[in-house]
C-alpha cells in the first residue's frame, strides 16, 4: 500500500470510531442531567425558571465534547491535512 | 462537500477575497442595524406604541432579566455587549428558514472572531470593576499554585466558546445536505425546524457564557467578616 491509501483508511476509521465514541459519553451525561432535572423539576415547580436555565447551560456543556469529536471527524473526513500533504507531494514531484 | 460558507468565493482579487461569511455577516449586521434605527426613531412613552417598539422591549427586557440572575447587578452596563452577542448568533440561525442562505456562524473564523471579543471583554470589565491589581490577584486565587491553572482555563475557554458555536452551526448544516440526498422531502424540514431550536440555544448558551465569565471577573472579593474580636 503507499502512504496516501495508508492515509485514507486510517482517517476513514479513525473518524467512525471518534464519532461513535464521541456520542456515548455525552450520551450517558446528558440522560443524567436530564433525568435529575426532572425528578427536582417535579419535586419544585417554583424553581423551574432557575432549572431549566442551568440545564439547559450545563447540557451544552456536556453536548461540547462530543461536539470537539465531531468536528475532529469531520476534519479528518473533509479537511484532512495530511492528506493534503501527501497529495501536494505528490503533484510536485 | 463544503465544511463552511468560506468556500463560496463571489469576488476574489489577490489575497482579498470576498466569501459568502463575509457578505451574509454584512448582510446581517446591515438588517440589524438598520431595523434598530428605523424601529427606534420614533419611540414614545405613552400607552399607544408601535408593534415593533413592543417586540423590541421584550427583547431586551428578557436580555436584561438573564443577565442579572447570572449574578451582574447592573445589566444595562453589560447589556450592549451581550445583547449584541446573542442577537447576532441568534439572527445568524434564524436566517436559515430563507432558502440559499448559508449561517455565517458555520464558519470558524466568524465563531473564533465573537470568542475572541469575549476573551478581550472580560479583562477589560474585571479592570474597570477591581482596579488592574485587584483583577491581576484575581489569577492567584485561591493559592498562587492555580496561576498556571488560570490562565490555561482562560485560553481553554475561549477555544470552547469557538468550537461549540462552530461545531452545533457546521454539523446543522451538514446533516441536511447529508440527508437531502438521501430522503429528499418531508426529512430534512424537521431537521431543519431542529436545528432552529438548536441555533437558539446555541445563541443564549454563547451570551449566558460569556455573562458569567464576566460576572466571575467582575466580582469584588469582599474581606471576610471576623467571627470573633481579637485575644
Amino acid at each position: 500500500m503507499d502512504s496516501l491509501t495508508i492515509i485514507a483508511v486510517a482517517s476513514i476509521v479513525t473518524a467512525g470510531i471518534t464519532t461513535s465514541f464521541g456520542a456515548i459519553g455525552p450520551a450517558l451525561g446528558e440522560g443524567k442531567a436530564v433525568s435529575s432535572a426532572l425528578s427536582s423539576l417535579a419535586q419544585q415547580p417554583d424553581a423551574s425558571a432557575t432549572i431549566t436555565r442551568t440545564l439547559f447551560v450545563g447540557l451544552a456543556m456536556i453536548e461540547s465534547t462530543a461536539i470537539y469529536c465531531f468536528v475532529v471527524s469531520m476534519i479528518l473526513l473533509f479537511a484532512n491535512p495530511f492528506w493534503n500533504h501527501v497529495i501536494a507531494q505528490a503533484a510536485g514531484k | 462537500m463544503r465544511l463552511s460558507p468560506d468556500e463560496i468565493i463571489f469576488w476574489q482579487y489577490g489575497f482579498f477575497k470576498l466569501n459568502a461569511t463575509i457578505v451574509v455577516t454584512w448582510g446581517l449586521m446591515f438588517v440589524l442595524a438598520v431595523g434598530s434605527e428605523l424601529i427606534t426613531r420614533k419611540l414614545s412613552t405613552g400607552l399607544r406604541r408601535s408593534r415593533w417598539q413592543n417586540f423590541l422591549e421584550i427583547i431586551v427586557t428578557a436580555i436584561e432579566k438573564q443577565i442579572e440572575e447570572v449574578g451582574l447587578s447592573h445589566p444595562e452596563k453589560y447589556l450592549p455587549f451581550l445583547g449584541t452577542l446573542f442577537l447576532f448568533v441568534a439572527a445568524a440561525s434564524l436566517g436559515t428558514v430563507i432558502p440559499g442562505y448559508e449561517p455565517p456562524t458555520g464558519s470558524l473564523s466568524t465563531t473564533t472572531a465573537l470568542a475572541l471579543c469575549v476573551f478581550v471583554a472580560v479583562p477589560l470589565f474585571g479592570v474597570e470593576e477591581q482596579g488592574v491589581g485587584g483583577y491581576l490577584k484575581s489569577y492567584a486565587q485561591p493559592t498562587a499554585i492555580m496561576l498556571p491553572f488560570n490562565i490555561i482555563s482562560e485560553i481553554s475557554r475561549t477555544l470552547a466558546l469557538a468550537i461549540r458555536l462552530f461545531g452545533n452551526m457546521m454539523s446543522g448544516a451538514m446533516i441536511i445536505g447529508i440527508l437531502l440526498t438521501i430522503t429528499p422531502f418531508i426529512f430534512p424540514i424537521a431537521m431543519t425546524a431542529l436545528g432552529l431550536l438548536t441555533g437558539m440555544v446555541q445563541a443564549y448558551i454563547f451570551s449566558i457564557l460569556a455573562a458569567v465569565y464576566i460576572a466571575a471577573a467582575t466580582r469584588v472579593r469582599r474581606p471576610k467578616p471576623e467571627p470573633d474580636a481579637k485575644h
